[in-house]
């Protein structure tokens, strides 16, 4: 698995894992005295469910920001698609097809449920001001096309009858839903989720494990998430990153990772105490 | 079936779209729409003009353009007397350098003007927040007071330093000076607010609203997923400064006549803009009239109740006035942030489910 050749492989559950999308090279981020990220190269490969797994600090959901554009790394390159990225505004990031999910569930409160997975089209709608003003020709077209595919990503999520619920009012296993779908209303071609079953129960996490194996079977979307539990890492991902205090400790499939020692000793060991 | 289907589709999110998806609803707003064309222009007189309808349509034109900027996009601004000031001195400008134009143009111009130094003025929003840039949309009121009193050109020289609004035409009828008849001026104005509402609820359903709301509901999520803070931002201010600027254009030419900066649109009213779209409800356009129509009928419903039916000295009235505004402003900030138009929500809510109420 450390041959990191273009070469595209099939899975033993039959899908297909194509060449490197990202690469983080080098990536070292600071804030002030603290080191978030310390010299931490790994890539994602087109198609794969890549897991970013460590303690609390490790610098995982630091690493999601580098990616989205929101941290600036002190040191080290991103590459997307075999190209250097140059230094790039967030909102630029999610114009090239990254979407993403917060730890701290990002919802607008003060929005619908549909009004929130609707602004995860925003990047593909872009009928004139006076087009909106007046409510007719391409602002009108784009707003049922959307609709459409937004009601489409409510259907796959189950959550058609919350549709004009205010998200502020929704349980917390909900709302980590609708985040998820308005990440997914994006179509995006990369996917970051920070821990998306943080704090669910069982039966929630079960059914979200399933939505994250649905999206990257259906729409072979390439994923990266975040997530504590093992168990669901170990089901879920194909291959695994572990950070440790900033520092990457282990990188393989999760096998690999299972039977690392550096990785048992930090994380795995501290995690069955 | 497949067509079929997916026509349907369309009906259905037109539908769900609706501005009034309750049939009641529809039928309120039309009726409404009907009296205020076809019944009211017959039937208002002088007083009512002034003390009432002009000043309300007028109110509710920049309520509709604050609540843009603050209750939709989070953008809070003490400034909308300076930005009503510069729509009224652009229209003045308009109506003494181009006679014969019509004021409808005139009035749009002046909009237009406005929403240009809206923008100038949006510019630092993209480094201060809060608290900070009530602070600079402060110091812009000030700025464009001090302004238009300063600069001769902006009041063509006049001895007083007053704008006079000399008397101008839309198609042939007379909107501006002594000679407007009642039913004109509110007319005029009613056009105005008509389409200006619609365009508002236009922009507030669809894309443009939705990235207003995401920057004031989250601004560092919105821009995670793809919202260009800074176009976002300016996008309100503009559209905003051109609602209020057409107000300001309005409350100079048609209902005042004659103005001077510092009086007509001082820092009081900003404030007064501002109660109205706390009292009436913050990212709300029905919330918007509710605002300016209590703002404008309390002040009248107080001195002809109180002064005129039980006797009470004017200044003991003025001062209720300020006791209601004051005490209505901390209970609907703290209790009903979504103001008058929440409660009527609500009161619809229990109305439709009465008399079962689960
Ligand atoms: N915006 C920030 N400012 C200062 N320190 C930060 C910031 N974001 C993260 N850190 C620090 O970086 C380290 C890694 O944090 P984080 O990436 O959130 O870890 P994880 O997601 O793995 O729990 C922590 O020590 C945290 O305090
Ligand atoms: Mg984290």
């Amino acid at each position: 698995m450390n041959d990191m050749s273009a070469d595209s492989y099939v899975t033993e559950d039959g899908r297909t894992i194509g060449g490197v999308v990202m690469e983080m090279k080098n990536i070292t981020l600071r804030f002030g005295g603290v080191v978030a990220i310390k010299d931490i190269s790994f890539d994602i490969r087109e198609g794969e469910i890549r897991a970013i797994i460590g303690p609390n600090g490790a610098g995982k959901s630091s690493m999601l920001n580098v990616i989205s554009g929101f941290y600036k790394p002190q040191e080290g390159e991103v590459m997307y698609r075999g190209e250097k990225r140059p230094p790039m505004k967030p909102y630029q990031v999610a114009q090239q097809g990254i979407a993403r999910t917060f730890q701290n569930i990002a919802l607008f409160d003060g929005m619908s449920v549909l009004d929130n997975i609707m602004t995860g089209r925003l990047n593909s709608m872009n009928a004139s001001l006076l087009s909106q003003a007046v409510w007719w020709g391409k602002a009108q077209k784009e707003e049922f096309e959307n609709r459409e595919k937004v009601e489409k990503v409510i259907d796959f999520l189950e959550i058609q009858a919350i549709r004009k619920t205010p998200v502020g009012r929704l349980p917390y296993g909900l709302k980590k839903r609708v985040e998820l779908a308005r990440a997914l209303a994006a179509e995006p071609s990369l996917l970051l989720l920070d821990e998306p079953m943080a704090g669910m129960n069982v039966e929630e996490k079960e059914d979200m494990s399933r939505f994250i194996l649905d999206v990257n079977d259906e729409f072979g979307t390439t994923i990266a998430l975040i997530e504590h539990d093992m168990g669901v890492v170990m089901d879920l991902s194909d291959r695994v990153v572990v950070m440790d205090y900033g520092k990457k400790i282990g990188d393989g499939t999760p096998d690999e990772v299972r039977n690392n020692q550096d990785v048992i000793d930090a994380y795995l060991g501290v995690a069955h105490d | 079936m497949l067509y079929r289907e997916a026509g349907d589709f369309k009906t259905s999110y037109q539908k769900d779209s609706q501005t009034f998806p309750l049939k009641f609803d529809r039928m309120g707003y039309w009726t409404v729409m009907v009296v205020a064309f076809l019944v009211v222009p017959f039937v208002i007189n002088d007083y009512w003009a002034n003390a009432v309808a002009v000043p309300f349509l007028i109110y509710a034109i920049a309520a509709l353009g604050l609540n843009i900027l603050t209750g939709y996009a989070g953008q809070v601004s003490l400034g909308t007397g300076g930005f009503m000031a510069v729509g009224a001195y652009a229209c003045y400008k308009l109506m003494t350098m181009f006679p014969e134009v019509s004021m409808l143009v005139h009035v749009v111009l002046a909009g237009g003007i406005t929403a240009l130094v809206g923008v100038l003025f949006g510019l630092p929003s993209l480094r201060i927040k809060g608290f900070y840039l009530a602070v600079a949309t402060l110091a812009a009121q000030f700025f464009l007071v001090w302004l238009f009193n300063k600069v001769p050109w902006f009041y063509n020289y006049s001895a007083s330093g007053q704008i006079n609004a000399p008397e101008r035409t839309v198609f042939g009828i007379i909107v501006t000076g002594p000679n407007t008849e009642a039913w004109a001026k509110y007319l005029f104005c009613l056009i105005f607010v008509v389409v200006l509402a619609w365009i508002a609820r236009n922009l507030t359903r669809g894309m443009t609203g939705r990235k207003w709301m995401a920057i004031r509901d989250m601004d560092i999520a919105a821009e995670i997923i793809g919202v260009n803070p800074l176009m976002a931002k300016l996008t309100a201010f503009a559209v905003s400064s051109f609602f209020v600027g057409i107000a300001g254009a309005l409350f100079f030419s048609i209902y005042l006549g004659a103005a001077e900066v510092g009086e007509a649109f001082g820092i009081q009213k900003s404030f007064l803009i501002l109660f109205m779209i706390i009292i009436g409800g913050l990212g709300s356009i029905f919330g918007s009239f509710a605002g300016a129509a209590f703002m404008v009928l309390m002040p009248v419903f107080l001195k002809n109740v109180l002064v005129g039916g039980l006797g009470w000295p004017t200044d003991l009235a003025a001062h209720l006035e300020f006791i209601i505004v004051g005490g209505l402003i901390v209970v609907f900030l703290i209790l009903e942030p979504h103001g008058l138009a929440q409660l009527w929500r609500l009161t619809k809510e229990k109305l439709r489910l009465w008399p079962f109420p689960h």
